[in-house]
């Protein structure tokens, strides 16, 4: 493998993430914005938002500890090698092997922990409820996700993300209908982790409800702004996985300069139609109320798990 | 022992260095009117002891078994002993964590009574000593007697302060527990020996028991070590036991003592019956993941740091007895290789929470000793007057919560792995079933998450619960240190898991004749590999150097591009402007989603007010159910079986004749 050329291109994914997060972002609120009949304020806002916190004077609660101001720069960084380590564009990546999807959950699941760490820190009462009901979504989905991804990972022998692309996306095409049923288990496990309806409301900022948003009220300026990147480099390094998973067709091998192009397109298409869809499935649901919380993620548990026997019943 | 030889064999090393913490135990009693002799130097001697321990047990890990008979013993059945790779791993351990805990415990026994100090150095040093010849005994005699010897000394640290009616029903609790389990083991090697009356272990290893005695001597080993390791049901002396000794004691008990449990399963499992069963394999994989999962329910719902630490050991030995029940369903099915992983994986998870579990007792004790506070409901902010323990403290925390790059992600990890190779097995059952164990591995590991964030969260974070007549305290330098030795364990463990793995691989390769595919040694320091490289792969140490590196470039780029000023203010919390204290979570509400959610599994008592108190209290105590469906009954039952036996004893002369008189004729008619 050509060393040199993978690192461009580990460094071409990185930068790419790191810039089309927000985008991702502003593409959903805008289809969601659409779906609701609202203008909707343009796909661009979410850089305007992060320009203006950038700007802004940062305060503090006079008991903040060192740890509440690290929060934003550990979050931002766990979430920035998530997507950089998810191959999107190309596989075998250099960083690639430095984590299969079972280390990425575990490496969510630190950014989980510090960000509730930190809505404890000053010792509010919504950071504590924030906190608390994070953590609990958390335990939900974190059996759930890894329970997909298993199913996901039994087809190709291997939880190592480029082997399952390779195996899926650069095989023959074969219908396989355990990963429709981890699909659904997904969907639903992304749309708990990423605080979107029915679980949270990415859209409210006072609402007794509230989860994600309750956890980072203390926060301002700049370390909201990271903060708030931080959320959509999450949810874009959820959709790429799922994309790799799933749908690998067109991410190019390493090395493979002519793939780039058909890579780039196919990534742009994707990730349109999962921002559209997204927008869809959060316009066609309610939020639920905490306590039916169990039910939805028990459901998407119970979805990979039946993947799973369909997998060892019809596939093996 | 002949020490004059230039290169001493490990295992005389071994029991040298054990004789050495006697001896140092004794040597406090002499200076029993010299506490600060036994504090100042004492201490740092057996950690200096425990030290050379953990690197002779390092060596002896690729070096070939060292035996030799010890001149002491009965007649005619002298004490063998015998280092072994399996024997230098535990032996590392043990010395790594009595090295932390005895640099801090010469902190923090300071100020004590000097008669109590003398007799718990001296309990404190034979304890240890003890646990050392367990892991070298040769024979089932030396074994047992080192087993009751470990049980005693660690009776009387529960019981230290024994003035305290709790803690000598503490302590009581735990001497039963822990004597039906040397119960069980006694009887396990009654059935290994098959009736030769040969009781070394060269001879059990050579019996070749049938099938159905095999299985029975399982059981009991199972039976045996299980109650002093924790396993469900018999975990309940643990909550018992660790928050009424002394912190590093109980820092001890929950690192390695469970862990010579583990190791005495191993051995008589792997070593001495041979010849493993899937069947058996799958009883310990399906008690492993119940145990974890209770273990961490119960630790959500508890509030005292000691006990909620001690579930937490709990949920820890399940992980440990998942690994090695995966192994056994592997080797059992005929694939030596993936249970070899299974073994590896469960080593691992032994030594990682010996270390980190070490680490959390001993932030606990630095707590309890500045702030006189074991209830979490009354901590809070601790972060501000202890910022050094908040931080080797949040390190444990990490680790304990199985995130990555810390030690305690990596053998959760590879039991990931393990569990994964399911498809080799052939059983479509059992197929099925090692992935469900693995979800609920998945769950525990995730509620443990959820478990410390909450301890964090509450003690360290926040504002003060409580107002203390003096601000708390920093530890001391020694406690210091002793915490700091096992923090570096934690990261170390955890950035470099390759070296680990290849000592692992050579314990296995003794123990069971087969380690790690040639891939997965092969490639390179920098990548934990567990079967082969296109289908998984960990590297840590990139992992925390991209993090870092993206830390510090975020955090300079901010700075330089923008230079908006901090200012500090009053927390907003929405703009709410009469903030209590009392408003921030305490340690019940953080678990009370887990609760609710679980309810089924707990047993939990509401005292609720009416709606017309003048005076409304909101109680609630969460139970073990054990207590009453297991220990309730069984106590019952003896009561009155006693009572039953009591009507016997007449306590009239001519009575116990006639009993006598029956006997003999009931003897003269079945012996005829």
């Amino acid at each position: 493998m050509n060393v040199a050329s993978g690192i461009v291109f580990q460094i071409l994914q990185s930068v790419l993430v790191l810039l089309i997060a927000p985008l991702m972002v502003g593409w959903v609120n805008q289809c969601r914005a659409w779906l609701q009949n609202k203008s909707g304020p343009g796909i661009w806002q979410p850089y305007k938002v992060l320009n203006k916190l950038f700007h802004k004077d940062a305060v503090l609660a006079h008991n903040a500890s060192p740890l509440f101001w690290a929060t934003p720069y550990i979050l931002f960084g766990s979430m920035w090698l998530a997507g950089g380590i998810v191959p999107v564009l190309a596989t075998s990546l250099p960083f690639a092997p430095a984590a299969d999807v079972i280390a990425l959950v575990g490496l969510f699941a630190f950014a989980r922990v510090f960000i509730a760490l930190a809505g404890m820190d000053v010792g509010t009462s919504f950071g504590t409820l924030g906190a608390r009901r994070e953590m609990m979504i958390g335990f939900l989905a974190e059996p759930a996700m890894l329970m997909t991804l298993f199913t996901a990972s039994l087809i190709s022998q291997s939880t190592s993300l480029v082997t399952i692309v390779e195996t899926l996306g650069h095989g023959d095409l074969v219908i396989y209908p355990s990963m429709a049923f981890a699909a659904a288990g997904f969907v639903m496990v992304l749309l708990a982790e990423n605080g979107r309806i029915p679980i949270d409301n990415p859209s409210t900022h006072l609402e007794l409800t509230m989860i994600h948003e309750a956890m980072i009220l203390e926060y301002s300026a700049r370390h909201l702004a990271l903060v708030e990147w931080a959320a959509s480099l999450k949810l874009t390094a959820y959709v790429t996985i799922g994309i790799a998973i799933f749908v690998p067709w067109g991410i190019a091998q390493a090395g493979d300069w002519a793939g780039i192009p058909v890579a780039l397109a196919a990534l742009a298409l994707k990730l349109t139609i999962a921002g559209a869809g997204l927008a869809l499935l959060e316009a066609l649901s309610a939020k639920m109320r905490i306590f039916r919380a169990p039910e939805f993620l028990g459901t998407a548990f119970m979805l990979a798990t039946l993947g799973m026997l369909v997998h060892f019943l019809l596939e093996t | 022992m002949m020490m004059d030889v230039s290169l001493p064999q490990p295992v005389e090393t071994v029991v040298t260095l054990a004789v050495v913490w006697i001896g140092l135990g004794v040597a406090g009693l002499a200076f029993v009117r010299a506490p600060r002799f036994i504090t100042h130097f004492i201490f740092p001697c057996g950690a200096l002891v425990a030290l050379l321990l953990a690197i002779t047990g390092l060596g002896a890990i690729g070096a070939p078994p060292s035996v030799a008979i010890l001149p002491a013993g009965l007649p005619d059945l002298p004490f063998h002993v015998r280092v072994d790779a399996l024997s230098g791993f535990f032996l590392m351990l043990l010395g790594g964590v009595a090295f932390g805990t005895s640099l801090f415990s010469t902190g923090y026994f300071r100020g004590m009574a000097p008669a109590a100090l003398a007799l718990l150095s001296l309990q404190y040093h034979v304890f240890l000593a003890s646990m050392t010849v367990v892991l070298i005994a040769d024979d089932a005699y030396l074994f047992m007697v080192a087993w009751e010897a470990m049980a005693l000394a660690s009776y009387f640290l529960v019981t230290t302060e024994h003035h305290e009616e709790q803690n000598r029903k503490a302590g009581f609790i735990y001497l039963v527990v822990a004597h039906i389990g040397a119960l069980g083991i006694l009887l396990c090697f009654g059935v290994l020996q098959g009736g030769r009356g040969d009781y070394t272990f060269d001879a059990l290893r050579q019996a070749g028991l049938g099938d159905n005695w095999a299985s029975l001597a399982f059981l009991l080993a199972f039976l045996g070590f299980g109650a002093k390791a924790g396993m469900l049901p018999l975990h309940v002396w643990l909550p018992e036991a660790h928050p009424a000794a002394p912190s590093p004691v109980s820092a001890l008990m929950s690192g390695v003592m469970l862990k010579t449990a583990i190791y005495g399963l191993v051995r008589v499992v792997y070593d001495l019956i041979g010849n493993i069963r899937w069947e058996w394999g799958l009883l310990v994989l399906l008690v492993g993941s119940a145990t974890a999962l209770f273990g961490i329910l119960f630790a959500l719902a508890e509030n005292d740091l000691k006990r909620l630490l001690a579930y937490s050991s709990v949920e820890n030995i399940g992980i440990v007895l998942t690994g090695i029940g995966l192994s056994m369903v592997f080797i059992g099915s005929g694939q030596p290789v993936a249970g070899a992983l299974g073994l590896i994986a469960a080593l691992y998870h032994a030594l990682n929470h010996a270390v980190y579990k070490g680490l959390l007792f001993l932030g606990a004790g630095a707590i309890l000793k500045s702030t006189t506070l074991w209830n979490l409901n009354q901590m809070g902010g601790l972060i501000r007057y202890m910022p050094k323990t908040a931080v080797v403290f949040l390190v444990g925390v990490l680790a304990i919560s199985a995130l990555p790059p810390l030690n305690g992600f990596v053998s959760e990890w590879l039991t990931f792995q393990v569990s994964l190779q399911a498809s080799q097995l052939s059983s479509s059952v059992v197929r099925s079933l090692v992935p469900i164990a693995a979800a609920l591995l998945a769950l525990t590991g995730a509620l443990t998450g959820m478990c410390f964030v909450k301890v964090y969260g509450i003690a360290f974070l926040g504002q003060p619960r409580l107002s203390l007549a003096e601000a708390p305290r920093e530890a001391g330098g020694w406690e210091l240190a002793g915490m700091v030795w096992l923090t570096i364990g934690c990261v170390l463990l955890g950035i470099f898991p390759v070296f680990v793995i290849g000592e692992l691989n050579a314990v296995c390769l003794s123990l069971i004749g087969s380690g790690l595919s040639a891939e997965a040694l092969a490639s390179g320091w920098l990548w934990l590999v567990p079967t082969a490289g296109t289908q998984a792969s960990y590297s840590p140490l990139i992992f925390l150097l991209a993090i870092m590196v993206v830390f510090g470039v975020t955090f300079l780029g901010v700075r330089r591009l923008y230079r908006g000023r901090l200012r500090r203010a009053a927390p907003w919390d929405c703009g709410f402007p009469e903030q209590t204290l009392r408003m921030q979570d305490s340690a019940d509400a953080f678990g009370q989603p887990i609760r609710q959610i679980f309810a089924p599994l707990y047993r939990i008592r509401r005292q609720v007010p009416r709606p017309d108190d003048a005076a409304p209290v909101f109680r609630q105590t969460v139970e073990d159910w054990h207590w009453y469906v297991l220990y309730r009954p069984i106590a019952r039952l003896t009561t009155y079986l006693s009572d039953q036996v009591g009507k016997l004893q007449q306590g009239r002369i001519s009575v116990y004749l006639l009993y006598s008189f029956v006997t003999l004729i009931a003897l003269l008619v079945f012996v005829k």
